[in-house]
């Protein structure tokens, strides 16, 4: 807040500015003075919206209809449509065709043989993408089965798959219409945005409802998190497409259609790529809120391990969450490219005749051989009880001199920080915040801030929302520090970027909890470990942006500061970070809104923010209070991301006003 | 595997041979029984599933959360749960029973207990344990930088309630509550506290598998009774309420009130459905500290016990 009140330079310092400065300082006192904003915060809501949103919510479960259907028959009967094509895939590649059940149980016949599924996984991963993911698949595939995940893991890869489709080709469909109509883009756009930055286990209750318990609902709460990204890269990829092209395509005679499939999407295919890395990552960071509601695999592996605090075994299943993240990533990531070069179709039929056979052979044979259908138990692996002697070693020798820093970086810098937040009256912080926006982005953008902030007033979140600022702030700041500085160091060292890139990957979809839980046994419970918990998630983006940025400086530009004579230092100071500048701002944008998702996760080792709220909302059944403290949340991201996005606009500009 | 399915086809074989085999089940609709994701509810709901389809019904297993399954219950998307706890459940359960749409289906057996927990070594640095007013004296002994000189008490997720906060006020103890945010990260600290000895007083509760891994105690507050709660003239602290310690109480099986017309034999089956308190603790220990699968306990049980569950299912016999 200090550095947007303190005037610029004199230059610009216009009579509008000073005028607002005054009304500031006037708010300011009138915060002190009058009672209203005395205490900083509102005590209870305004307006009583979580009621509104509860009464909705119910009217729409119970009593909506469509055409004289119940709204919630319709959205049962989707729940069953889509659960049809995961209960098969389930059979195939998990259970096996199975009769009767408890003392009745009787396997008819065995699922695809491991040996056989990972065989063709090898082949396919080889053909696609080469030798090295061929091995990284086959290594994989041992890895599921030796270590007595692979029934897991193939539960979770059936329902994975499903996602990812359904995502992809929604995205795509909303991607393009929005790019067609450019009338709706923004409220698409909104709308994207909302349910990016609302936390999932805010709706996790309404998705309950609508779609009944077990699987087919945390599928659906999976798409909504996961789709988002897809449309955004859609529209972004169909704009970049050139106009010269699209003229060629036009005046060799095609059809929309045409122009839609044989030119648009493959051109715009690298930019679409991302999108879809984003849509596999971000469907199988979900693996374990699904399994809360009803997913089973690997995610309820991971809880089930962690409520007894075997941390090993919590740690082995989240490997095959990010083993499985890792090649269903690359092997789509080569798929996009191959679609992109139109390589030919002769090679990967018979790549497919092969695969099949592959899965076939052993699964026959399995009827023999049991050990090919599921690795024998006695001889499965495990390194969790090395693990966990591993933590507790930790915890023994090292919790005094851990618990000094906690107390420290606790006592001087957390609580300072978290209590002045909350001192702060809340007229004055969207007031300064306002300007800020004003002097970035004009009036619109000051209009932005003023509303989404007065939403949180209303509802009377502001205090919840001071926690969770506090937070998400501390933990940002800490993720830049760290991120940017190795990201760019790593831009320069290009035999380290595979192994960064697996180590962020990891960082991205090995599921919190499982380094959450012996970090509390280091830090205890409270605010250090969600810091802690959160950092090590946002760090990620901030890396990526950080390696981006570099990588996309116009090399002429570098060229042309070695040839007039500029040092290593002065290229980096004066060219290089200024050409990076708008990725970097993205990059703290994306750092932003990482570490408020995690908020809701932050809130299972005890933080008292919005985060809390949902999750305890959550906890109680309570949809109204869920959905607005989580409305509060995007709010929040919102706020923050209209900023950023009119500053990165402003560094792009005067950025292209330098150099142009 | 193979060896199991055999063993499923024996008993099966047997069933059919005794009493199953003039019994057909009422409805093929699935019965959908909820899986929680605590041991004890895991291990008794396979030993209901492997009863139910041993006598012919198409049963599912459903996962959903403790306190988010009330809504699932009222329409049908879940039949039977095996464990609602009196300790934390008390008010929702109530609530939903009274809607008419689910079924109070009797206690299941064990007594629930939750309260404030030491571990035995604590009895050396706090002399007077288990009795609550030695913690009066002692509160430096439990504290922690942030909370110093008051004692540090770390509280059960938010969303379990309890009145920690009220208690401490009502009974003056100089302790702050510092709240888990999840059941795991509350034992977790436990494990690390108890690891190197170090001070904790924190909420337990049993039938879980930490009171029997760890050696410790729960501190004696006055014994609770309803007015504790409600009157605050109850009691030594005259102007407070809740100056007791918490309620001890059952644990009970619900389910979905239409049911009963489906599968009248199944919820009578169900309704007679109990276990020991001790028993479930075994059963509980052998999965969550010797590491074994749930599906072998549940079916080791069923066989020890079979004359036991075959009198609960005098309906399906004839």
């Amino acid at each position: 807040m200090a550095e947007i009140s303190t005037p610029p330079t004199q230059h610009r310092l216009s009579r509008a500015g000073l005028a607002a400065l005054l009304a500031l300082g006037a708010i300011a006192v009138a915060c002190v003075v009058l009672p209203l904003g005395a205490a900083g915060t509102p005590e209870a809501p305004a307006l009583p919206i979580a009621v509104w949103v509860d009464v909705a919510m119910n009217w729409i479960v119970r009593d909506a209809s469509l055409f004289g259907i119940a709204f919630s028959d319709l959205t049962r009967a989707l729940a069953t449509a889509a659960q049809w094509p995961i209960e098969v895939m389930q059979k195939v590649l998990a259970e096996g065709w199975v009769s009767g059940a408890g003392f009745n149980k009787r396997q008819v016949l065995p699922p695809a043989s491991w040996l056989g599924v990972t065989l063709a996984a090898s082949l396919l991963a080889w053909r696609l993408a080469g030798l090295r993911l061929g091995l990284f698949a086959a290594m994989s595939g041992i890895y599921l089965a030796t270590f007595g995940l692979w029934t897991s893991a193939m539960m979770t890869l059936s329902s994975v798959l499903f996602c990812v489709l359904a995502s992809l080709s929604l995205g795509l469909v909303l991607g393009i219409r929005a790019h067609r109509s450019p009338g709706i883009e923004p409220a698409v756009r909104a709308v994207m945005n909302i349910m990016q930055t609302v936390p999932t286990f805010s709706y996790l209750l309404p998705t309950l409802l609508l779609f009944g318990y077990g699987p087919s609902a945390a599928l659906f709460a999976t798409v909504a998190y996961a789709m988002p990204p897809m449309v955004h890269a859609t529209v972004i990829a169909l704009q970049s497409v050139p106009s010269d092209t699209l003229d060629l395509a036009r005046m060799t005679g095609c059809s929309r259609r045409q122009t839609l499939w044989k030119v648009e999407l493959p051109v715009a295919m690298p930019r679409l790529a991302i999108g879809l890395n984003q849509v596999v990552m971000m469907t199988l960071n979900m693996v374990i809120i699904a399994s809360m509601i009803g997913a089973g695999g690997l995610g309820y592996d991971v809880l089930r391990a962690l409520r007894r605090l075997d941390f090993g075994a919590a740690f082995e299943a989240g490997m095959a969450i990010v083993v499985l993240a890792v090649l269903l990533d690359r092997l789509t990531q080569a798929l996009a490219r191959q679609q992109s070069a139109g390589n030919g179709r002769g090679r990967a039929q018979r790549t497919w005749v092969v695969g099949l056979a592959l899965i076939l052979v052993p699964s026959v044979l399995s009827l023999f051989v049991p050990a090919l259908a599921l690795w024998p138990e006695a001889w499965t692996l495990s390194v969790a009880a090395p693990l966990n002697d591993a933590v507790s070693y930790i915890n023994q020798q090292f919790y005094d001199p851990l618990e000094a820093i906690r107390t420290t970086v606790l006592l001087y810098v957390m609580n300072p920080i978290r209590d002045a937040l909350q001192l702060l009256p809340w007229p004055l912080v969207i007031a300064a915040t306002a300007l800020g926006g004003w002097r970035l982005g004009g009036g619109r953008t000051a209009a932005t801030v003023v509303v989404l902030g007065l939403f949180i007033v209303v509802t009377g979140y502001w205090s919840a929302a001071m926690g969770s600022l506090y937070l998400t702030l501390l933990s940002v700041i800490l993720a830049l520090a760290i991120g940017f500085p190795f990201g760019i160091w790593v831009a320069g060292r290009t035999r380290l970027q595979a192994g960064v890139q697996l180590f962020l990957d990891t960082l991205q979809t090995l599921p919190t909890l499982v380094y959450l839980l012996p970090a509390v046994m280091l830090f205890r419970n409270g605010d250090f470990s969600a810091l802690i918990a959160i950092l090590s998630y946002a760090v990620a983006p901030a890396v990526r942006y950080g390696i981006d940025g570099m990588l996309h400086v116009p090399s002429e530009r570098i060229e042309a500061a070695a040839m007039s004579g500029c040092s290593r230092w002065q290229t980096f100071r004066h060219v290089r970070l200024p050409g990076a500048l708008p990725t970097l701002l993205l990059g703290v944008n994306q750092t932003v809104m990482m570490a408020l998702s995690m908020l809701v996760i932050a809130a299972l080792v005890g933080t008292r923010e919005l985060g809390q709220n949902v999750f305890t909302a959550l906890s109680q059944g309570m949809a109204g209070p869920g959905i607005v403290a989580g409305l509060c949340v995007a709010a929040l991201a919102l706020i923050i991301d209209t900023i950023l996005k009119a500053a990165a606009a402003r560094a792009t500009q005067s950025e292209g006003n330098s150099h142009v | 595997m193979y060896k199991k399915t055999l063993t499923a086809f024996t008993i099966t074989a047997l069933a059919f041979g005794t009493a199953a085999a003039a019994f057909e089940a009422e409805s093929d609709q699935p019965i959908k029984l909820m899986q929680a994701d605590w041991t004890s509810s895991l291990v008794d709901t396979e030993i209901l599933n492997i009863i139910l389809s041993t006598y012919g019904y198409t049963v599912e297993k459903v996962i959903a959360d403790d306190s988010a399954r009330y809504p699932g219950f009222e329409n049908g998307d879940l039949t039977i749960a095996l464990e609602t706890w009196q300790t934390t459940q008390d008010k929702a359960f109530n609530a939903s029973v009274a809607t008419g749409k689910v079924l109070d289906m009797g206690e299941l057996g064990p007594k629930a207990r939750e309260d404030w927990w030491y571990p035995s070594y604590m009895e050396e640095l706090c002399p007077g344990l288990p009795d609550w007013t030695a913690l009066k004296s002692c509160a430096e002994a439990f504290s922690a930088p942030e909370t110093a000189p008051k004692g540090r008490y770390l509280g059960a997720p938010v969303s379990w309630g309890g009145h920690d906060e009220e208690r401490i006020e009502a009974l003056g103890l100089p302790f702050e509550v510092v709240h888990a945010g999840t059941d795991a990260a509350m034992f977790a600290e436990l494990r690390s506290a108890y690891e190197r000895k170090a001070p904790i007083l924190l909420w337990v509760y049993k039938p879980h598998w930490a009171p029997s891994v760890y050696d410790g105690k729960f501190v004696e507050f006055p014994a609770y009774e309803e007015a504790c709660y409600t009157d605050p003239a109850w009691g030594l602290n005259k102007d407070k309420a809740f100056d007791c310690g918490k309620p001890q109480g059952w644990i009970k099986k619900m389910a979905w009130a239409e049911g009963e017309k489906i599968w009248p034999c199944a919820y009578d089956i169900t309704r007679k459905f109990t276990m020991d308190g001790d028993e479930v603790g075994k059963l509980v220990y052998e999965v969550d500290v010797n590491g074994r699968t749930v599906e072998d306990v549940a079916m080791e049980w069923a066989k020890a016990n079979e004359a036991k569950w075959r009198e609960w299912a005098t309906c399906a016999a004839n």
